[in-house]
């Protein structure tokens, strides 16, 4: 075992460079300003963003829990087939993570716009135009449809363990399919429900793509406005990084939260 | 004693294979019945279809005189212990045999007096907060008994229970469930391919190959009476050749002919000649009829096994004597020890 070591260096050596050397000079950078000097000036002027960071919370808290709902019983019944059909239906499942990310959002901008296909239709039927794109729901669209594998897989890979006769034992001590789903079911997949959450509530709360394609100017999120310091007008790399720092906090406490509620005490973050 | 199961004309299919051939079985209350058989014989499906897991294609399944063919396990008064235990992984000791009364929503006082039976009883006391995967084979075993018995049901199935532990645990867990088997008064329904298994424990044993039941009886009856060669063969040892019935009380086998107890063969029928090791009676070479060389010694602690090459057979004899390998021994047999039976249909 000792010899095999080795081989972790390679890993070792990119953890440092490129995971803690950069966090700490996200670090530097939030506490100093132009001239180099320790200020909490930015840190704080972060509370002035405090809706856009709501809003981020927010929505992205909608599209997990949306995930959640959707993938639970595809999971579920993924778990149960045959196990050549389960690997057909993984692949469809993973399918749309083949093509590039952009193309997908932009394909739904087409699909969402005020001349796009989903209006057409409805204008067949004598209805709308509906504003569809550019609104806070166009976003969690966006989340939803972007991450839901995030969600499926990790649930798909807990409950694939669960073994069909823990489900017949529930049946013979007398549970009916709901009782075997809140009694058996979902109390052996908190770890995939828990780590689902993780990998789309991540991602969807740091987003900048999904928000500034189908969102329009007008739904600003976290990602966007980390962005912006960076990139945009308003260049200021430390305010950047003291709301990169902040966000990072805030979702370091609610996994912290989170992990509470699992019962093996897995550690998820 | 009423039937309180009744399998009738069971027929189960799995994609175009026939795995129960026409089953009819009745269980007794309060009765100990083992389902032997090699594995793939349709036993654990016999089971799962009183437990509910599995609807035949065709029959009645008949609880105390009612037709239960479409009511879900979880509405049958029948609990079963699974073969690899199906313990909840995310519960301990306690609270998995507490289950079934929580779904059932009986006071809490009452479920802790329950429970506290059952611990006792599969002496688990002081176990109660474990978790289930932190316990060994034979606890396990014990935890998933006393979780189906906590419901009180009519029947017990157990499908191969005590499969997965080591022969010494094996042997107290059998006399233990008979025990509590017969302190309860329950029916219990018992799947295993072991024989001697099925011989210490059962009323009844059920010999079961190919989707068909081949004998029903009590443990003696199938031992000293197996009804066909394969029954013979699966339930302990067995010497079988082939032979024909010359006429009533008189079989050939071996170039010679022999007397019998048995009739009602038509003339030269061939039949199997079935003969336990333990009936050879070693006789000096001059006086048999059949003699053979031996051809292997291994000491057994109450007999020697032999095994001795004669013209067409080699015959496995147990006996308290003792020959040493290459001497030519005769054989000799009782006649009410020479078993004759009707050829088994090839199908």
């Amino acid at each position: 075992m000792k010899k095999l070591k080795v081989f972790a260096a390679p890993y070792l050596v990119w953890m440092i460079v490129f995971i803690a050397v950069p966090l700490l000079m996200v670090a530097y950078f939030a506490f100093t300003d132009d001239n180099g000097a320790f200020t909490v000036e930015h840190i704080a002027n972060v509370g002035q963003y405090a809706n856009i960071f709501i809003r981020s919370i927010w929505l992205a808290l909608i599209a997990t829990v949306i995930c959640l709902i959707i993938a639970y019983p595809v999971a579920f019944m993924l778990s149960r087939m045959k196990k050549h059909h389960q690997g057909t239906m993984l692949m469809i499942v993973m399918l749309p993570m083949w093509m590039n990310f952009l193309l997908r959002t932009y394909a739904w901008m087409t699909l969402l716009g005020n001349n796009g296909l989903i209006n057409y239709l409805f204008s067949l039927i004598g209805l709308g135009p509906f504003k569809l794109i550019n609104t806070e729901g166009a976003v969690v669209l966006g989340m939803v449809y972007n991450y839901l594998p995030f969600m499926i897989l990790p649930l798909y890979s807990v409950m694939v363990k669960i073994d069909k006769s823990v489900l017949e034992a529930a049946s013979d001590l007398g549970c009916n399919s709901a009782s075997t789903l809140f009694r058996v079911v979902i109390p052996l997949s908190v770890p995939g429900i828990m780590s689902g959450i993780t990998m789309v509530f991540v991602p969807a709360i740091s987003t900048f793509i999904i928000s500034r394609m189908l969102g329009g100017g007008s739904n600003l999120l976290i990602g966007d406005l980390i962005e912006m310091q960076f990139l945009g007008n308003s260049y200021n790399p430390h305010l950047g990084a003291g709301i990169s720092l902040v966000l990072m906090v805030i979702i370091l406490l609610i996994m912290t939260i989170m992990n509470q509620f699992d019962p093996d005490d897995q550690v998820l973050i | 004693m009423e039937n309180i199961i009744s399998l009738k004309n069971i027929v189960v299919n799995f994609d175009n294979e026939q795995i129960l051939k026409c089953i009819n079985l009745d269980i007794k209350d309060k009765e100990f019945v083992t389902l032997l058989g090699p594995s793939g014989c349709g036993k654990t499906t016999t089971l799962r279809i009183i437990g509910g897991f599995l609807t035949p294609d065709s029959g009645d399944v008949m609880l105390e005189g009612k037709r239960i063919n479409d009511l879900p396990p979880h509405k049958r008064d029948v609990n079963t212990v699974f073969q690899r235990y199906a313990l909840f992984p995310h519960l301990n000791v306690y609270d998995n045999i507490a289950f079934g009364l929580r779904v059932k929503k009986l006071p809490e006082k009452e479920i802790q007096k329950r429970v506290g039976e059952m611990l006792e009883m599969v002496n688990l006391m002081g176990y109660e907060k474990r978790s289930v995967n932190r316990l060994s084979g034979g606890q396990q075993q014990r935890v998933a008994i006393a979780r189906a018995l906590v419901n009180r049901p009519k029947i017990l199935l157990l499908d191969e229970p005590l499969g997965a532990l080591d022969l010494k645990l094996r042997k107290d867990m059998q006399t233990e469930l008979r025990k509590i088997q017969q302190a309860l008064e329950l029916t219990f329904v018992y799947v295993t391919h072991d024989q001697e298994e099925a011989l210490t424990m059962s009323d009844t044993v059920v010999v079961m190959n190919n989707g068909t039941i081949q004998q029903i009886g009590s443990p003696t009856d199938i031992y000293n009476e197996p009804i066909n060669a394969f029954v013979a063969d699966f339930i302990g040892e067995s010497n079988i050749v082939n032979g024909k019935m010359p006429e009533d009380c008189l079989v050939e086998f071996a170039g010679k002919q022999f007397k019998c107890v048995d009739k009602g063969f038509s003339p030269d029928e061939t039949v199997d000649v079935v003969v336990r090791p333990e009936d050879v009676k070693i006789i000096p070479a001059s006086e048999a009829k059949l003699t053979g060389i031996v051809e292997s010694v291994v000491f057994k602690g109450v007999h020697y096994e032999m095994i001795v090459d004669s013209v067409d057979h080699k015959w496995m004899i147990h006996s308290t004597k003792y020959e040493p390998e290459g001497t030519m021994i005769g054989m000799t047999f009782d006649p009410y020890d020479i078993h004759i039976m009707k050829k088994l249909k090839e199908d």
